[in-house]
């Protein structure tokens, strides 16, 4: 039996012998815990005050990067937003911007 | 007691495998496959098997079926030769990554182009790198044997790795030859069940297959592999002794014919041990110490025992059935030379690549070869080391 080691604590101090076989994993929805936002380079901005919370932008997002919380959405989850900015295009309220994320 | 029968290579082959009765074919039914599909398809039809046929296709998509049930948990099976198996190479990859033991039975022909259908080993030599476990067939017997004995090397815990049974396209996988069946509870007894740690449909605990492996993981990973293939060699030579107790048939690594006080010796892999060892028996029968080594498993490559099995001798000739265009030898030669290297005499080496796309290969060809040696023996130089056996105008 090969030792199970949880998603969230496998790093790269990691040797040949603890890793799992194959990189299988044993658990389901470890993509969250990777962090993809660092590939961005333009960034969307979330104007609270002008949101009516249509949740238009929600299906659009390619990943999951905007988060909702009893019927309201929250800023978004830059560890996963790609900045690709279609919830800018798809908004009606003008409470999304979109420029250059500054490093 | 066994079954005494006739059969092809490709029926003997189709034989195991309907006695293995796996979980899932998935194969391409139309050349550049065999004639295994084809047989296995009427076991299938008449309810012989258990077996899911999945015709797919393309052989991309026949090993892509393969690892998709091994890794659900089945045991899977394929049988492809020459452009099929070539068209598997990016799949062959990930079935050996992903730790997936499927039984692929090759049939050894040579690659397009020229076009070509017959015999060389140009095809699974090129899937050499691939990091399938290889084992190969003089004859019909034997690749019936292989068949038998593939699960259990590849599903070993300590292995985990698919293994590709090879034999000589037409020469043996068309030909019928007296055979040695063993009964059907005996192959299944043999094989036992398949028992993965993990697969897709355990649902208690759920497991992602294959997943992107960045920079900072990937090495470990192809690191597990090479153990695995390194435990591979052990496993081959424990489930082979038990083999032997159910069948009375003994496979080591290689086999060794007349090598005890041979001087010279062929190394070659395949069919052509049969002619090779006509020709030993020949020269043999007028004095000359000759010998031959035909080698059963390429991967893993047994260098240490190979080297040992060769250090006595004066000068030995690696014959290749497949070229590699390196312009320093076959893979063959090139592994085995290297892994005389450390040999305290090594013997003078010379290579001769043959057999191309089906070009006959016949007693006075080996005789010539073994002469060859003689003469390296004689002058105590090797010459040329990369040659051609039986090109014209050479």
């Amino acid at each position: 039996m090969s030792k199970y080691i949880p998603a969230a604590e496998v790093n790269e101090a990691i040797t040949w012998k603890d890793i799992s076989p194959a990189g299988e994993i044993f658990e389901g929805g470890t993509a969250a815990l990777v962090n993809t936002g660092d590939w961005r380079t333009m960034i969307p901005t979330f104007i609270e005050e002008k949101c009516k919370h249509c949740m238009l932008c929600l299906p659009v997002c390619p990943d999951s990067s905007i988060p909702v919380k009893d019927g309201k959405r929250l800023d978004f989850d830059f560890m996963h937003c790609k900045g690709c900015g279609v919830c800018y295009k798809v908004c009606p309220f003008d409470a999304i911007t979109f420029g250059r994320e500054e490093k | 007691m066994g079954i005494r029968e006739r059969l092809s290579g490709n029926e003997a082959v189709a034989f195991a495998m309907k006695q293995l009765n796996p979980d899932v074919m998935g194969a391409f039914p139309i050349t550049p496959s065999t004639e295994i599909p084809q047989y296995f398809s009427q076991y299938v039809a008449n309810g012989e098997v258990d077996t899911e046929f999945v015709a797919v296709e393309s052989e991309h998509s026949a090993m892509s079926c393969c690892i998709g049930a091994q890794a659900a948990g089945g045991r899977a099976v394929t049988a492809t030769s020459s452009c099929g198996l070539a068209l598997m190479w990016e799949m062959l990859y990930v079935a050996a990554s992903s730790r997936l033991p499927i039984t692929l039975a090759c049939i050894n022909r040579a690659l397009s182009g020229p076009i070509n259908i017959n015999n060389d080993h140009s095809d699974s030599m090129g899937a050499r790198d691939s990091g399938w476990i290889q084992i190969y067939a003089e004859n019909n017997q034997e690749a019936y044997d292989n068949m038998c004995m593939a699960m259990r090397i590849g599903e070993h815990p300590d292995v985990r790795l698919p293994v590709m049974t090879c034999q000589d396209g037409f020469i043996t996988s068309h030909a019928i030859e007296n055979i040695e069946l063993l009964e059907d509870d005996v192959v299944k007894a043999f094989a036992g069940g398949y028992k993965p740690e993990q697969y897709l449909l355990k649902h208690e605990n759920p497991v992602a297959v294959g997943p992107y492996d960045v920079a900072s993981y990937y090495m470990e990973h192809k690191y597990q592999q090479a153990v695995a293939m390194k435990n591979a060699k052990k496993v081959i030579l424990d489930v082979a002794k038990e083999f032997a107790q159910v069948s009375g048939r003994e496979y080591g690594l290689f086999e060794e014919y007349k090598m005890e006080d041979a001087e010279r010796a062929i190394l070659l892999i395949g069919s052509s041990a049969g002619t090779a060892k006509a020709a030993v028996d020949a020269l043999r029968a007028k004095g000359e110490k000759v010998g031959l080594i035909k080698l059963r498993v390429f991967r893993p490559f047994p260098m240490r025992e190979l080297a040992a099995a060769l250090s006595k001798m004066k000068a030995v000739a690696v014959l290749d059935k497949a070229d590699s265009f390196s312009n320093c030898g076959g893979p063959l030669f090139a592994e085995t030379r290297s892994a005389c290297y450390d040999l305290e005499n090594p013997p003078k080496m010379v290579n001769y690549v043959y057999g191309l796309g089906g070009r006959d290969v016949r007693v006075e060809n080996i005789e010539f070869v073994y002469g060859q040696l003689a003469e390296i023996v004689k002058t105590g130089k090797a010459g040329e080391l990369y040659r051609h056996l039986g090109v014209r105008g050479y």
